[in-house]
């Protein structure tokens, strides 16, 4: 079940995310799309039930702020939360 | 009376039973045909109240087919049969009797018209799921099953006291909808509101769920949260706390996942976070929440199940799923990481997939109702939920860095569960309308608009832009070897040291009452002994003379008293 070893016909092989520099192909898409989306806030008449959608680009930047804002809040909570992994058996 | 025995609960229960007389080929088949046949003779049965049996002077109403009952059950059967293939390879019998007994007792519930058969099938999915945990075989295990099943006992008896109470009240023991303050109605309120994982009663979810077997934790992700939905969207639909309840559920998950390193403990506490856009949609109660509702119960079994599939193939493989241990698993395990990313997708309700039909409902039944601050909650809450659980399931176990290690992919049969549960997730999503044809209500539902899609799009994609800034900068917490504290807490810790300390408090009293107890009645079995001893004066021989004398004097006294007296 625990088969941790190297398959030998695996070692060579190296996948087209080994490469740093096509992990940085993936993020440059990425930011790529983010941008296109963003510009279609021009093209389409948004229906909106709340005012404060209409705000340019609303969506994206509110889970932008609210991922970041989460993962900030996140990890302070861990300096109260965090415990060794035996905590409960001691 | 035929209807009482060709009902699928019992068809499932009492089928279960036969499996360990069963072996190798036959064993499977037969598990897998059961809950297909359960599932034919389902979509015959006659919709409206068609089995009853009488009990004394009460008619318990064992089949109650409508819209709402019949998409949950039909849900429960399609769960039942992919995680039965997920799990034939399985040996233990054991864990697929306690499978197919829970999938049947789920089903029963959900079909029950009243309170008593409710609450007989709602103990029913207690006992036999806990089994699914303490298969584990490990002390960890065994102790999180104790826990489990003592809160879901109580989840039961909480149901049968409020029954008893309604029944006192009204006469009735009918399961509808009810109004809160009502007899019985808080007791059965907070039943349901422990099996759903409402806030504060959530932790018995993400204590036992990760410790149960590879495929226990599967089967169990299926089955009695969303029956507890069920029974909500029943009882309580419209009410307003729910509301509040089910936005919170949604939020205090997320912060968790992003901590926490057991990956089958993430996608629980994501699946708690799911459990809030139920909530919230049966707090709404309009006809497109409650669709809504039911839409995203039935999506979520599937994506849901999915997920978990994915990891516990990853721990039978890799033999763990601590975040912090794996990593490049996609070399060894393709199909796992696409079946994986495809209930991501779902999950975090992509455009395309299945999440984002149902999802959407209760958005726009949230913002239709202008809760604006819920809708502001729910929106945070997908964001957040897409970032630190969907995103980090799949990044996590299959890039991230790799750790090295190199192992099979999956066995077939879990690969063709997660094929199918991939095909439904897709399915769905492309083409909703044999979905939404199910729902409770008629529906008129566009999912698929400019809005729509162009504005979640940019939610999940700078979502994931923020994610990759925050890997990139260092700023996103490590996987850490660690736990974190959760509401469990208190019953793990708090309490029992609570009671420690009430014991080392109390021990000096207890112990001087009892030398106090001890000292007096020693003291009385001397002053005892001294008299009755042999020659104590109680024991002493008496010559007849002093008797005479003493009785004598006492007459006198009488007499004298007699006469004083009149």
């Amino acid at each position: 079940m625990h088969d941790k070893t190297k398959d030998p016909s695996e070692k060579e092989k190296t996948y087209w995310l080994d490469k740093e520099r096509n992990v940085n192909i993936v993020i440059k898409a990425l930011v790529l799309i983010c941008a296109i989306l963003l510009m279609l806030d021009f093209f389409y008449h948004k229906h909106a039930h709340f005012e404060f959608e209409n705000w340019f680009g609303f969506f994206g930047w509110f889970g932008f702020v609210v991922c970041v804002g989460l993962v900030l809040a996140a990890k302070a909570l861990r300096i109260f939360l965090k415990r060794d992994e035996g905590y409960y058996d001691s | 009376m035929i209807l009482n025995l060709l009902h699928p609960a019992i068809i499932l229960i009492a089928g279960a039973l036969v499996i360990p007389l069963l072996r190798g080929r036959m064993r499977n088949a037969y598990m897998l045909t059961l809950p297909l046949i359960s599932l034919a003779i389902l979509l015959f049965l006659p919709h409206g109240e068609s089995a009853r049996i009488d009990v004394f002077e009460y008619t318990l109403t064992t089949l109650r087919i409508d819209r709402l009952s019949f998409i949950f059950a039909l849900i429960f059967h399609i769960a039942a049969f992919l995680v039965t293939l997920y799990a034939i390879h399985v040996k233990d019998t054991l864990q697929h009797v306690a499978a197919l007994t829970y999938a049947g007792a789920a089903i029963g519930a959900t079909l029950a018209g009243d309170l008593i058969t409710l609450f007989i099938y709602w103990e029913i999915t207690a006992i036999a799921s806990v089994f699914l945990i303490w298969a584990r075989g490990t002390e960890c295990a065994y102790r999180a099953g104790i826990r489990y099943i003592i809160i879901q006992v109580v989840s039961g008896l909480l149901l049968l006291f409020g029954a008893l109470q309604q029944l006192s009240a009204t006469g009735s023991l009918t399961f509808d909808h009810m109004t809160l303050g009502d007899p019985g109605t808080w007791p059965i309120f907070i039943a349901f509101g422990i099996k759903c994982a409402f806030p504060l009663l959530h932790s018995w979810l993400e204590d036992s769920y990760p410790e149960a077997t590879i495929t226990g934790t599967v089967v169990l992700s299926a089955f009695t949260t969303k029956l507890a939905v069920y029974a909500l969207a029943r009882g309580f639909a419209g009410t307003d706390m729910l509301i509040w309840i089910g936005a919170a559920m949604t939020a205090f998950p997320i912060f968790y996942a992003v901590i926490e390193n057991d990956l089958r403990r993430v996608l629980t506490y994501s699946l708690n976070n799911q459990l809030g856009f139920m909530v919230v949609g049966i707090g709404i109660g309009t006809e497109l929440a409650l669709n809504g509702t039911a839409a995203h119960a039935f999506c979520h079994i599937l994506y849901k199940a999915l997920l978990f599939m994915s990891m516990g193939a990853v721990l039978l493989r890799a033999g763990t799923v601590k975040g912090s241990e794996l990593g490049g698993l996609y070399k060894s395990m393709p199909y796992t990481t696409s079946f994986c990313i495809i209930g991501a997708a779902s999950i975090s309700a992509f455009p395309l997939f299945s999440g984002f039909v149902s999802k959407s409902m209760i958005l726009t039944a949230a913002a239709i109702g202008d809760h604006t601050v819920v809708w502001l909650v729910l929106l945070s809450a997908a964001a957040g939920a897409f970032v630190h659980s969907d995103i980090k399931i799949p990044y996590s176990a299959f890039f991230a860095h790799d750790s090295g290690i190199r192992c099979k992919e999956a066995p077939n049969n879990m690969l063709w569960a997660m094929a199918i549960a991939s095909i439904f997730c897709i399915g769905i999503g492309i083409y909703p309308a044999p979905l939404y044809a199910l729902l409770p209500y008629d529906i008129n539902f566009a999912p698929y608009t400019a809005t729509h899609v162009i504005t979640q799009l940019q939610l999940l994609l700078f979502s994931a832009l923020a994610f990759t800034f925050l890997m990139k900068t260092g700023v996103y917490p490590p996987e850490l070897r660690a736990i974190n504290l959760d509401a469990d807490w208190f019953y793990r810790r708090l309490f029992p040291s609570l009671w420690n300390r009430f014991i080392v408090f109390t021990t000096p009293i207890w112990e001087g009452g009892k030398q106090l107890a001890i000292n007096s009645l020693r003291w009385s079995v001397y002053r005892i002994t001294q008299h009755h001893r042999s020659d104590g004066v109680l024991a002493r021989t008496w010559p007849t003379g002093s008797m005479v004398l003493w009785v004598a004097i006492l007459l006198g006294v009488y007499i004298v008293l007699y006469l004083v007296a009149y």
